[in-house]
């Protein structure tokens, strides 16, 4: 607890909301540590949101269908809003938007891994949508129920927007594997190629994971990084069973005693590498986050200066 | 949401909405969130395209957040005292035998 004396009838408040499971909201008191936390995992939540639409958006141009191209359009586009749905709850607790973008492109604000990896075949936009958003519902649906208010309402809204994510790329890997050998072995290719990046997706494992057990005790988190991963785990296996398609790692299998499947160690090396800026898109994505903030520049001055002059004569016409 | 902040570090950004949609006619306006835009129209334009991609409205305000002036939640129990111990305005405070039709 790092309240001092005179906070101290704040901090015990702070503490009964928690206790008692109800949302502390954003001009409640709270300690300095419980509000970096949260601006850290919303910032850095938001920030995936906005870096992820990149590896999908590539592809907006050469979808195989007028119905693929809708369809992929309005998932990027709810990426974006679900960014901005996060730093807008992120804004609630005195951070500031400008700040926060150039924390993002300037590599002093991290986002989630995955989106590090690029997207090869028009299969890995399927893959994205089945695994990659199935593995974000699967860390989210808790955070519906996450301590802090805005964040836990902005999840409701992400939550339900993320099934249709999920869905989408379900069918579109359905319909390819119900065409050529071909088309099969790309979504294969897809599949062994994200399978263990995604599980990186849950984080380092708990017993390294520095942050966990006060987030936990604040009811930031709900669930551990081990549990999440092991229940994704469980949930993805009968459908890739459904779809056709193996799964990369000779040691899945069913543990009856545990009630739950056994399955590899994650390559926690390449994870570090990949978050500490060394995988294989970390500079690009920066990079087109950064021409698209620069390349804004000129949108933003231009309204600002725009709304500037229109108040100014609808000051002089009163 | 963000109307209880202040704008942060003073560079030139365009100002903070809040934003407040009516589900369906027949109910409240109802807060969603915020966002940032130059002026109002472009405000209610961006609110459209952010917080209704599913229907999720028919009619929306947008406001200034530094418009808005909120309760303190620190002066939360004496700031709302005045109705703690008015249990009489509740129809429940009021015994009427189980014969008597209609109230």
């Amino acid at each position: 607890m790092t309240a001092t004396a005179p906070d101290a009838g704040l901090a015990e408040q702070f503490e009964r909301t928690i206790a008692r499971d109800q949302r502390v909201e954003p001009r409640d008191w709270m300690p300095e540590k419980f509000r970096a936390t949260v601006i850290r995992q919303i910032a850095q939540h938001a920030h995936s949101e906005i870096i992820g639409m990149q590896p999908e958006g590539n592809w907006i141009t050469r979808a195989p269908s007028l119905r693929r191209k809708a369809i992929l359009l309005a998932k990027v586009q709810d990426e974006a809003g679900h960014g901005l749905y996060l730093y807008s709850a992120c804004e609630t607790l005195g951070a500031d938007r400008t700040d926060l973008t150039e924390r993002l492109i300037t590599g002093r604000q991290k986002y989630s891994s995955i989106f590090n990896y690029p997207a090869l075949t028009f299969a890995d936009v399927g893959v994205i949508g089945w695994l990659v958003d199935g593995a974000a519902v699967c860390n989210q649906v808790p955070l519906c129920r996450s301590s802090y208010g805005p964040y836990a309402r902005a999840m409701i809204r992400i939550c339900k927007e993320e099934s249709f994510h999920q869905r989408q790329g379900y069918e579109l890997l359905m319909t390819m594997m119900s065409g050529t050998a071909g088309q099969r072995a790309m979504v294969q290719d897809a599949v062994d190629r994200w399978w263990w990046p995604v599980l990186m997706m849950f984080g380092p494992p708990d017993r390294e994971s520095a942050n966990t057990a006060q987030s936990m005790a604040w009811k930031i988190k709900r669930h551990t990084n081990d549990e999440l991963r092991q229940r994704f785990v469980d949930m993805t296996v009968p459908q890739a069973e459904a779809l056709g398609v193996t799964l990369p790692d000779p040691d899945l299998r069913w543990n009856p005693q545990r009630g739950a499947h056994d399955f590899g160690e994650v390559d926690w090396d390449e994870m570090k590498q990949v978050v500490a800026g060394n995988g294989p898109c970390n500079a690009e994505r920066i990079a087109q986050r950064k021409a698209a903030h620069d390349g804004g520049a000129w949108v933003r001055e231009a309204a600002a200066a725009h709304a500037a002059k229109k108040a100014g004569r609808e000051r002089t016409v009163a | 949401m963000s109307m209880e902040t202040s704008t942060g570090a003073g560079r030139a950004s365009w100002p903070l909405w809040e934003v407040f949609i009516r589900g369906k006619r027949g109910l409240n306006h109802v807060h969603v969130g915020s966002l940032h835009a130059a002026d109002g129209e472009m405000a209610l334009r961006n609110a459209r395209d952010l917080y209704t991609r599913r229907n999720e409205g028919v009619s929306i305000w947008v406001v200034p957040s530094a418009s808005i002036t909120a309760s303190s939640p620190d002066e939360k129990d004496p700031f709302f005292a005045p109705s703690g111990d008015k249990v009489y305005r509740h129809p429940t405070f009021y015994d009427i035998p189980d014969n008597v039709p209609h109230m």
